[in-house]
């Protein structure tokens, strides 16, 4: 049924579909009205059958989820930002045990300097955790990813982190398709797990694992996340078929076909760069990735085959290196001629404007890109705290710094 | 596409406004998009929201920086941020206060026709049926009068979706008083 909600609500209502038996529920700004949402439909009893876990942190809440899904429950958690690092250890252990969880990541940034707006630096700190990760684009897409997350998930016994811009989506209003139970209990069978813990057949699972074999445990995983870029393409066909929308898959393209000037990039920026690639008369087109973990390589590489440049769009970066996506997308590739060009933009959530993107594009077909460029930095306030630095040694915090240069805050002075 | 951006201060149902509009605009058929501006929200300090609202799916995430319509819950945000940047020339302009353009010291700032400018004693409404200084319904009442982008009883419908109950009623009540006043005066400033 179409509905005009929050993308939030949407998710936990998604979820609820998905029948999951146990959540772990830890808030965190900006995923918590997901769990919190989804504590209103157990207490209420509209979802059933399931235990809603108030745990004491994120570690606890993906332990917990650990434990759960290795007895055999459907289990989902969210997070977001520093709740992903405190549960760091739970992630690897998550996907190194091959367990089921769905987690919604409400994507925001990584303190210090201490920031809850959205970039997508969080899910990328995991993002060689093990764990198929599937960006989205817009809520209806965070609804049906979800729904296709706990098939893809339970077909590999391996945990999906479906990852949506915090805010932008999180806490946007907008018309949602929320599908119909019988449609849902169509697609998705009930989970029967591939290893179960169970008192009255006792095994263990998680075994020490010495250099004689955890090459070959590792080489599978590997394998696992190879097969995922056939099965996830598969499962959005037969949702396609129940649901009559097209909503996953690997990747997805604009314009790609003749375009001179490709840009990639992942999550909802993509509306913007779209709106605004409508608004002008190069050959630009667009390549989005939903699937980051598995990588698609080669279905990047064939999109991106006869365009004469690229240029990824990302919302992270690696400090002393420069782009994530750019250094995947370069690996799909390799051997081709093709420049790929990096832009950083919506750092701690910067709005990412129709405006800024024209002189990027201008640029980009111009080839007057920087290799890797900071869109909209100010590079004024970025020269006066390195002048600073040069001339005194105790030149004082780097955020106060630049939140006083920038004329954002009276900032204390501390020299 | 028609844009609207909603400031005020936390505790005034900026946010809450946002998404009535555009749930009275997706009861109407259209494709609308509500959205908070994000920052720690507390009671007092500045909050922006914003809606828009089209024929077609809307895929533009980035702030309203050019809005049709621009609502002011709170008329002493205009010594703290500069609310009016972007308006359109075309734009419409409501503001919550008993006061005129020229006591309220912004008839420098403004830069569109008489018609399309208007005070709304929007606190002075909502205290009268809401018992509580909320002015978010009833300026989008005025909104509905002033623009005729919504219709009235879609936005009457909204709220009563949002806040079923007697809030909701007053607030509706609230609403309709701000349609009916806006409608009556609608080439007369209104400063009552």
């Amino acid at each position: 049924m179409l509905k005009q909600i929050e993308g939030s609500h949407g998710v936990a209502e998604a979820v609820a579909l998905c029948r999951p038996e146990v959540i772990c529920a830890y808030p965190i700004t900006p995923q918590t009205h997901i769990v919190e949402d989804l504590g209103v439909l157990v207490k209420s009893g509209k979802l059933t059958n399931c235990e809603y876990i108030n745990v004491e942190s994120e570690f606890a809440a993906l332990s917990v989820g650990i434990g759960s899904s290795a007895a055999g429950a459907r289990t989902y958690t969210a997070t977001a930002s520093q709740g992903i690092l405190f549960m760091a250890e739970a992630v690897y252990n998550a996907s190194g045990l091959g367990l089921p969880i769905v987690m919604t990541v409400g994507n925001r940034s990584i303190g210090a300097p201490i920031n809850i707006w959205n970039d997508q630096t969080d899910s990328m700190s995991m993002r060689d955790a093990g764990w198929i990760q599937l960006f989205v684009e817009d809520n209806q897409q965070a609804v049906d990813i979800h729904i296709q997350a706990f098939k893809i998930a339970e077909k590999l016994s391996l945990p999906v982190m479906v990852c949506m811009d915090g805010f932008i989506l999180t806490h946007a209003i907008e018309g949602i398709d929320v599908p119909e139970q019988k449609q849902v209990d169509k697609f998705l069978p009930p989970f029967v797990p591939r290893q179960v813990l169970d008192p009255e057949d006792p095994i263990s699972i998680g075994a020490m694992v010495g250099p004689e074999a955890f090459t070959e445990v590792r080489y599978i995983a590997h394998q696992k996340q190879k097969e995922a870029l056939k099965l996830i393409p598969q499962i959005n066909e037969e949702f396609k078929k129940i649901f009559g929308r097209d909503s996953g898959g690997l990747i997805s393209t604009s314009n790609t076909e003749g375009a001179d000037t490709v840009i990639v990039t992942l999550g909802s920026v993509i509306g913007t760069i779209e709106e605004a690639l409508d608004e002008q008369d190069e050959k630009i087109g667009a390549l989005t990735i939903r699937s980051f973990r598995p990588f698609p390589l080669e279905e990047i590489r064939s999109a991106l085959k006869n365009a004469k440049r690229v240029v990824v769009f990302e919302k992270c970066f690696a400090v002393g290196i420069g782009g994530i996506v750019a250094n995947n997308v370069r690996m799909a590739m390799s051997g081709t001629n093709i420049p790929v060009y990096e832009v950083i933009g919506g750092l701690g959530g910067r709005p990412i404007i129709r405006k800024s993107l024209h002189k990027l594009f201008k640029d980009a077909v111009n080839d007057k890109l920087e290799n890797v460029t900071f869109l909209d930095l100010k590079k004024d306030v970025v020269d006066r705290e390195l002048e600073r630095e040069k001339q005194l040694i105790q030149s004082g915090s780097v955020a106060e710094n630049v939140l006083r240069d920038g004329g954002v805050v009276n900032a204390a002075k501390t020299t | 596409m028609f844009q609207v951006r909603i400031h005020g201060r936390g505790g005034q149902g900026v946010v809450s406004a946002a998404e009535i509009l555009s749930v009275a605009a997706f009861i109407e058929g259209k494709h609308s998009q509500a959205v908070p501006s994000f920052g720690s929200e507390r009671m007092g300090a500045p909050v922006v929201a914003f809606c828009r609202i089209d024929d077609k799916t809307i895929r533009l995430r980035e702030p309203i920086l050019e809005p049709d319509a621009l609502i002011v819950q709170d008329p002493t945000l205009f010594s703290a941020i500069d609310v009016f940047a972007g308006l359109s020339e075309n734009g419409y302009l409501l503001i919550n206060s008993k006061r005129s353009i020229e006591e309220l010291g912004i008839a420098d700032a403004i830069h569109l026709p008489e018609d399309k400018v208007r005070l709304v004693p929007a606190t002075e409404i909502a205290l009268k049926y809401i018992k509580r200084p909320l002015p978010n319904a009833v300026l989008l009442g005025a909104l509905a009068a002033v623009t005729g982008v919504i219709k009235i009883d879609s936005v009457t419908e909204a709220i009563a979706s949002k806040f079923p109950g007697k809030i909701g009623d007053v607030n509706i009540q609230a609403a309709e008083s701000a349609y009916k006043l806006l409608s009556h005066n609608n080439q007369e400033e209104l400063t009552c």
